[in-house]
């Protein structure tokens, strides 16, 4: 086996390494309250729906909900999946190119090609 | 574990190359499975120009006609080409960004392993003399109406193949991002390592749609599905547009690493830096970009509308001009060169011409109206033999000539190198410039023969002397190697003498762990750089000498896809065989346990001794 090198942290860094690893545990907190409330909300508002509370329409509740999916989408990514963070550029470039053709591709279909 | 060559029996060394994880073995098992599939594809075309020399022939059936067109495109394609990159990127790219092996070396071998089983089960289909007959497109009312076992060959060998090829794509992608040697940035890739970047992000993208594909052919076939059945609620043309998301990116996965070879020896004999080096990378991107865009081109006819076929008849000639940037590129980089016309420079320089002509013909081809009058028509089969083989197989020999001393050892006699070009060149545009006025003449592509008196005759001739020429032609490349191998003559670091990249500043054929330390890359053409200052090594070193920690063979990946080999026999089979169902099953269960037990085993590979490594160096003559 190779040597094993172990590397000490001066008190700075270890005050610093805290420091981050603080921050990230509130954020990941914080994210976690967010996207429980924003499932809560999309409950609620189909629960709603469904009780037949004025205001409630169909056309207002989908795309609530789609926009609650897509921006649960987003955290569960950069804060969950820890994208914000450094050294992911290159996963971000493919999966927004992923989407990008998986989008581009069936939008030819509905605009040009089937009608 | 010693690097000292020893004897080993016949049995050591079988097992050797089965569970080799190796990079460069492997690239070697991908050129020779590769070249193996060129041979059978290339007998096929053989009797296929056989069969069309004269009219009225009737060498071969109509229906045995319909088996070698089918089968002569499918194994080109997926069979020989792609393999034969495969193989050239498996034995270079690690070396051209300083690394010791690929990110995943056990799925670097399942890849082969997928591709060799799926090869092998789509061309057992002759013996059971159920041939796929449905074109190497396999439009679904065809295919689906093909009787007998023929269209299932096609559909679960090419899926197992096409298994192996994501995981290829998947692992290069891995490897090229995270495993450059220190210095190695993106803009100081060699374009080799570019091409084979691009075209591995193209295969994860472009792959997965023709799995669904042939997904759907084989439920629809085997499985009682009606994904292509109109009169079910299914949707025929749908295959089309998913064959073609597909294929239109794969023939760019195809002919990229070619323009990678090129770039590469364009540079080293013109003696020049590339010209133009950020806009052609800037180029291979677009085109792979643009390559998604563009599917429905070969659709013009089936009736998309007007609309449909302008925007993309507009977004297929948009690609012309980053290839026109690649070419303006190479002859620049020639321009003012110190040009030193070798065996690969030969193929690099016939190579221009004969490209051009294939891309003219594909903007032709891509005006949608002239379409409606090529489609269908040997014009067709003139244009994709011209960017196929003007391109993508010239390249192949190319690089089998330039890359020969780093994968084998040895160098490939020049003179016969050069008797292969002129056979093979002249062979090449006497067999398919003519196609182009057949195909104006009337004659459609994929007829079994044709009449007298429609003033096609001599054309047909002419094509089939020409394609006799390039079977010649590789002929003498096979008796090239066979002598070159038997001399046996070892060659230096850098045989070519103007070696610019990292492969050529260490021996040929590496050692197996590559180098002794990660080198340090201080530009574009380090080993250039590193040779124009005075390191006759080529070479700085990132590192001290330190253990080297290397992975071990395994036996496994092949037993993975072997388990795929035999379910596919027993999809095939299970409505008419009462075994055919437990055979589906035994073999799915086969391949889970094999992925069980690699996955509860704990190989964490061994490490190469310092000591070890610095007897290497002394025994080759000490590090400078």
């Amino acid at each position: 086996m190779a040597d094993v090198q172990v590397y000490k942290r001066t008190p700075a860094e270890q005050q610093l390494a805290q420091r981050r690893s603080k921050k990230a545990m509130r954020d990941q907190v914080m994210m976690f309250s967010l996207m429980i409330f924003l499932t809560l909300v999309s409950f609620s508002m189909v629960v709603a729906y469904e009780a037949g509370v004025a205001g409630f329409s169909k056309y207002l509740i989908i795309p609530m909900v789609m926009l609650f999916a897509a921006v649960q989408v987003g955290l569960q990514l950069y804060y969950f999946m820890h994208m914000s963070e450094k050294g992911h550029g290159i996963p971000q470039m493919f999966m927004y190119t992923g989407a990008l053709l998986g989008f581009l591709i069936p939008l030819t279909f509905v605009t040009i090609v089937w009608w | 574990m010693s690097s000292v060559a020893q004897k080993k029996g016949f049995g050591a060394t079988l097992w050797d190359w089965l569970t080799t994880v190796d990079h460069k073995k492997i690239g070697i098992l991908y050129f020779l499975g590769g070249g193996f599939f060129f041979v059978v594809g290339g007998i096929e075309a053989m009797l296929i120009r056989w069969q069309l020399h004269k009219p009225n022939n009737d060498f071969v059936s109509a229906g045995l006609f319909n088996d070698l067109i089918t089968m002569h495109g499918t194994t080109m394609i997926f069979l020989a080409a792609m393999p034969i990159l495969f193989g050239f990127m498996n034995a270079i790219v690690p070396l051209q960004i300083g690394a010791r092996d690929v990110a995943f070396p056990f799925i670097n071998s399942l890849g082969f392993w997928m591709f060799f089983f799926g090869g092998l089960f789509l061309n057992l289909s002759w013996f059971f003399q159920q041939v796929p007959d449905a074109g190497w497109t396999s439009y679904a009312s065809l295919s689906i109406a093909s009787e007998g076992h023929g269209v299932d060959f096609y559909a679960i060998g090419l899926q197992i193949a096409g298994g192996g090829t994501l995981m290829a794509g998947i692992n290069f992608l891995v490897t090229i991002i995270n495993m450059r040697a220190p210095g190695m940035t993106y803009m100081r890739m060699p374009l080799f390592t570019w091409t084979t970047f691009v075209a591995s992000a193209m295969i994860l993208f472009a792959f997965p749609p023709l799995t669904v594909g042939l997904f759907f052919l084989t439920f629809d076939r085997m499985f009682g599905g009606n994904f292509f059945d109109h009169t079910m609620g299914g949707n025929t043309i749908i295959w089309e547009h998913i064959f073609w998301i597909f294929g239109h990116p794969e023939v760019y996965i195809l002919i990229l690493p070619a323009f990678g070879i090129f770039s590469e020896i364009f540079s080293t004999f013109s003696r020049k830096r590339l010209f133009g080096y950020p806009s052609m990378v800037f180029a291979t991107v677009l085109i792979g970009f643009l390559g998604f865009m563009v599917w429905a081109h070969h659709m013009f006819t089936v009736g998309l509308g007007p609309t449909a076929n302008a925007i993309f008849a507009v977004a297929t000639m948009a690609i012309a001009v980053p290839t026109g940037v690649k070419i303006f590129n190479w002859l620049l980089t020639m321009w003012g060169g110190s040009i030193r016309v070798t065996t690969p420079m030969l193929y690099a320089l016939g190579f221009i011409p004969s490209f051009v002509m294939g891309g003219v013909t594909g903007v032709m081809q891509g005006a949608a109206p002239l379409d409606y009058q090529l489609h269908d028509s040997y014009f067709i089969v003139a244009h994709f033999h011209y960017v196929i083989v003007g391109g993508v197989v010239l390249g192949i020999l190319a690089a089998t000539h330039y890359w020969w001393p780093k994968m084998f050892g040895t160098l490939l006699d020049e003179a016969l190198g050069k008797v292969t070009f002129w056979f093979f060149f002249i062979g090449f545009h006497m067999t398919f410039l003519i196609q182009h006025w057949l195909g104006f003449w009337g004659m459609p592509r994929r007829v079994w023969t044709f009449m007298d008196g429609q003033g096609w005759n001599s054309a047909n001739l002419i094509s089939t002397i020409g394609a006799f020429l390039m079977a010649i032609g590789v002929i003498v490349l096979v008796y090239n190697v066979i002598i070159t191998s038997v001399k046996n003559v070892k060659v230096a670091n850098d045989p070519w003498g103007d070696g610019r990249t990292l492969e050529w500043a260490i021996e040929s054929p590496p050692i197996y762990y590559n180098f002794p330390a990660t080198p340090l890359v201080r530009g574009l053409d380090t080993v250039w750089i590193e040779k124009m200052e005075g390191n006759e090594t080529g070479l700085t070193p990132a590192e001290p000498i330190k253990d080297i920690h290397m992975p071990n063979g395994s036996i496994i990946p092949i037993l993975m896809s072997f388990g795929l080999f035999i379910a596919g026999f027993g999809a095939m089979f299970r409505t008419e065989e009462s075994w055919g169902l437990p055979v589906l099953i035994f073999g799915l269960l086969w391949t889970f346990v094999a992925m069980a037990a690699r996955s509860l085993q704990d190989d964490t590979g061994y490490y190469v001794k310092k000591d070890e490594i610095l007897r290497d160096l002394k025994r080759k003559g000490g590090q400078k």
